[in-house]
């Protein structure tokens, strides 16, 4: 599904506070598998991810999607290619303050310009799905932090993507909500979703729901297990 | 084309989702933005009417009248001048006129008092101008008296008060017969304020007016052309009051605009990077602001032109009376016929518009092309 | 469920504002038929009277009859010179001026 090849990621490249993130990567992430990045803060998982969903560009190397080779695409392929294959769920939830949870949901799918009321009815739908149906029309800083998490999956999910991306999606949870987040996870990766999340949870990698964790480290992976799991895997 | 219009029509969604957040900013935004359209269009709308009234109604002025000035100043002119006058061709008929100030200190006003030479007003009565007769609260059949400049009192009765229709050209008017005229202002006969001379033909006026200056080198003719370029040009953008006007409104909206371009909140700058990261192209956060500045600059036009229409055609410009009045007393009511001008509202429409619109998206052309990943750090 | 879409209610609020700009230039076309007549009036008492000027201000001979003005008074020394503005509306005639007035209104019996 996606494949890294040495990839490089320096910040303020040139200037005296320059800085590598990433060290030469190479990673294979399979589809409708549930892999973690692991590591502590500062090892570049955060960064890592970004590349991935084509938030941001490598320095050097090679980032293939489905054999497409998309690391020198300009930034109109790349956006075009994030709203149709990934969905975001970020650590702070990144809602827009002010507009209801259903706008917030339908946001990634306005500059496709689809059917109104089609695209109201799924945003419905999903709000329904993550049990928030009474809060659609609630301000989002209104909510709590497990209601604007699911505000935020559903957000992640109005475009159909393939590919979730979740970035310390447990960070601002605690242990109840958490499990319900995995719980989540469990059905999205059912449905056939890829999921790449970052995390140092240890509820979240440990879980049986992820089948492959990559353990990284000053920009560097350290160990890849991809061997947990194989049986529940669908592929 | 139809997916197109969708897309608008989602991006207007979020503007106006997004503007609704913020409602006492962004109403008191669009009211100091409709004022400033208001005060601009209402001085364009008036002016503008008020100019081709002017040129309309003085085109019944005499084609030329004759001055004479002595030490640069306007005098009487003296007998014999009327029949010298005779022997200049082109000229078809010519009166002298009889016209002067008064100043009145029970109301602290100032009358033209004036002798009509077509429709003569009886010795002893007055015909009056409407402004006046109600500043000295006249009637027909009342009795009213003036001191001349040499100490003796006049008693006039009312024969006659003009139409307030007319109060633009008549609201100071004093009509009254000559000979009244002559012994209150001590005038001998002969003399006369200045003179009035038709010419027939338009082609011919300058060359009467040349022959005039030539003929009476002590006089000055004023032309009916120039008379009708004076309000033209009156209230034009050089004017004082138009100019301290748009100063302020263009002041205003200097330090509005610079307000929003100086840079975006860190919260709408968060915000950007949001829309980017979920999927929204550099174009489409730029078309939306587009549309934000768009509505809400054309809210302001429409709302500050259909007040200032309002104001002027409908409140006879309530609001400049008292600048229009300065300190005079007399002031003229009148309702002026509106008479738009199409290129000056699409004038107005463009410097009013077009500035706010770049105004809100110079700042967000920069906020836009950050890299949508940096909601991530 | 409702479907009461920003951008709908924004079409309802531009046709009405559309409605309303159309709907003064209509109004203007009527009020110009309905005040053609005043106009007509002034017209014809300009003719019948021979005026120059407009009425418009009182306090000056030379803003009174702008178009008669002297060479020498006021603003005519220059035709384009700002005098009546900057000083004319803005500063009050000299109070000795008006006290002179006054005193002499009160000496002088009026009669009417």
């Amino acid at each position: 599904m996606i494949e890294l090849t040495d990839i490089r990621k320096a910040f303020n490249q040139g200037r005296e506070n320059e800085f590598h993130a990433l060290g030469g990567i190479d990673l294979q992430l399979p589809a409708q598998r549930v892999t973690a990045l692991r590591g502590p803060s500062g090892s570049g998982k955060t960064t890592l991810l970004s590349i991935i969903g084509c938030l941001s560009r490598p320095t050097s190397g090679r980032v293939r999607l489905k054999g497409q080779d998309i690391s020198g695409l300009p930034e109109r392929f790349l956006t075009d290619i994030r709203r149709q294959t990934f969905g975001f769920v970020f650590q702070q939830f990144n809602l827009i303050k002010g507009l209801s949870a259903l706008e917030n949901v339908m946001l990634p799918a306005y500059p496709l310009g689809g059917d109104w009321r089609e695209l109201h009815e799924k945003a419905q739908r999903l709000l329904g799905d993550l049990r928030l149906s009474h809060r659609r029309e609630a301000r989002v800083e209104w909510l709590s932090g497990g209601e604007q998490q699911r505000v935020a999956i559903a957000r992640a999910l109005i475009n159909d993507p393939e590919i979730i991306i979740a970035d310390e999606p447990t960070a601002n949870l605690d242990t109840a909500l958490s499990m319900e987040f995995m719980a989540i996870l469990e059905k999205l990766s059912a449905s056939g979703k890829t999921v790449i999340l970052t995390s140092h949870d240890p509820l979240v990698v440990d879980s049986s729901i992820v089948h492959q964790v990559v353990d990284m480290r000053d920009g560097r992976v350290v160990r890849q297990d991809t061997t947990r799991n194989t049986m529940e895997s669908p592929a | 084309m139809n997916a197109w219009i969708a897309k608008q029509q989602y991006l207007i969604d979020f503007t106006l989702s997004s503007l609704a957040r913020r409602k006492a900013k962004n109403l008191g935004l669009l009211i100091v933005y409709t004022l400033i359209v208001f005060l601009l269009a209402s001085v364009m709308l008036f002016t503008h009417a008020l100019r081709h009234e002017a040129a309309h109604v003085l085109d019944g002025a005499p084609e030329v009248v004759l001055q004479r000035m002595v030490a640069g100043r306007h005098d009487l002119i003296p007998p014999g001048y009327l029949e010298r006058l005779g022997r200049i061709r082109g000229v078809q008929n010519k009166e002298g006129r009889l016209w002067g100030y008064y100043y009145d200190p029970v109301v602290k006003a100032n009358y033209t008092f004036m002798v009509p030479n077509r429709e003569p007003v009886p010795a002893g009565t007055l015909v009056v101008g409407a402004a006046l007769a109600k500043a000295r609260g006249l009637a027909v059949g009342n009795v009213i008296s003036f001191r001349s400049y040499s100490g003796k009192l006049f008693g006039f009765s009312v024969a006659r008060i003009l139409s307030p229709d007319t109060e633009l050209v008549s609201a100071d008017l004093v009509l009254l017969n000559e000979g009244d005229f002559r012994n209150f202002f001590e005038i001998a006969p002969g003399y006369f304020t200045d003179i009035a001379l038709s010419v027939a033909n338009p082609q011919e006026v300058r060359n009467v007016a040349t022959k005039l200056a030539q003929q009476f080198p002590d006089s000055r003719p004023i032309l009916r052309d120039e008379i009708l370029r004076t309000y033209e040009s009156i209230f034009n953008w050089r004017e004082g009051i138009v100019l301290a006007l748009a100063s302020l409104a263009i002041l205003a909206f200097a330090i509005f605009a610079w307000e929003k371009a100086s840079g975006l909140s860190a919260e709408e700058k968060r915000e950007i990077g949001i829309l980017k990261a979920i999927g929204w192209e550099t174009g489409d956060v730029i078309k939306m602001k587009f549309w934000e500045g768009a509505l809400v600059s054309l809210a302001a036009f429409v709302f500050g032109y259909v007040l200032a229409y309002l104001h002027v055609f409908h409140t006879s410009a309530m609001l400049f009376t008292p600048v229009l009045k300065g300190w005079a007393v007399l002031y003229p009511h009148f309702d002026l016929p509106p008479v738009i001008d199409g290129f000056q509202v699409a004038t107005l429409f463009f410097f009013t518009v077009f500035p706010y619109a770049a105004a809100t998206l110079v700042p967000i052309w920069r906020a836009a092309i950050t890299d949508p990943d940096s909601v991530m750090r | 469920m409702s479907v009461a879409r920003p951008s709908h209610l924004l079409l309802i609020a531009v046709f009405f504002a559309a409605g309303i700009f159309i709907a003064t230039f209509a109004d203007a076309a009527w009020l110009r038929h309905q005040r053609g007549s005043a106009t007509e009036q002034n017209r014809a008492l300009v003719t019948q009277l021979q005026l120059t000027d407009l009425c418009l201000f009182t306090e000056a001979r030379y803003t009174r009859h702008l178009s008669q003005a002297d060479l020498h008074s006021a603003f005519q020394d220059h035709p384009l010179g700002l005098e009546k503005f900057p000083t004319g509306s803005l500063v009050a005639p000299p109070a000795h001026l008006i006290a002179a007035h006054e005193r002499l209104d009160r000496q002088a019996a009026i009669p009417d």
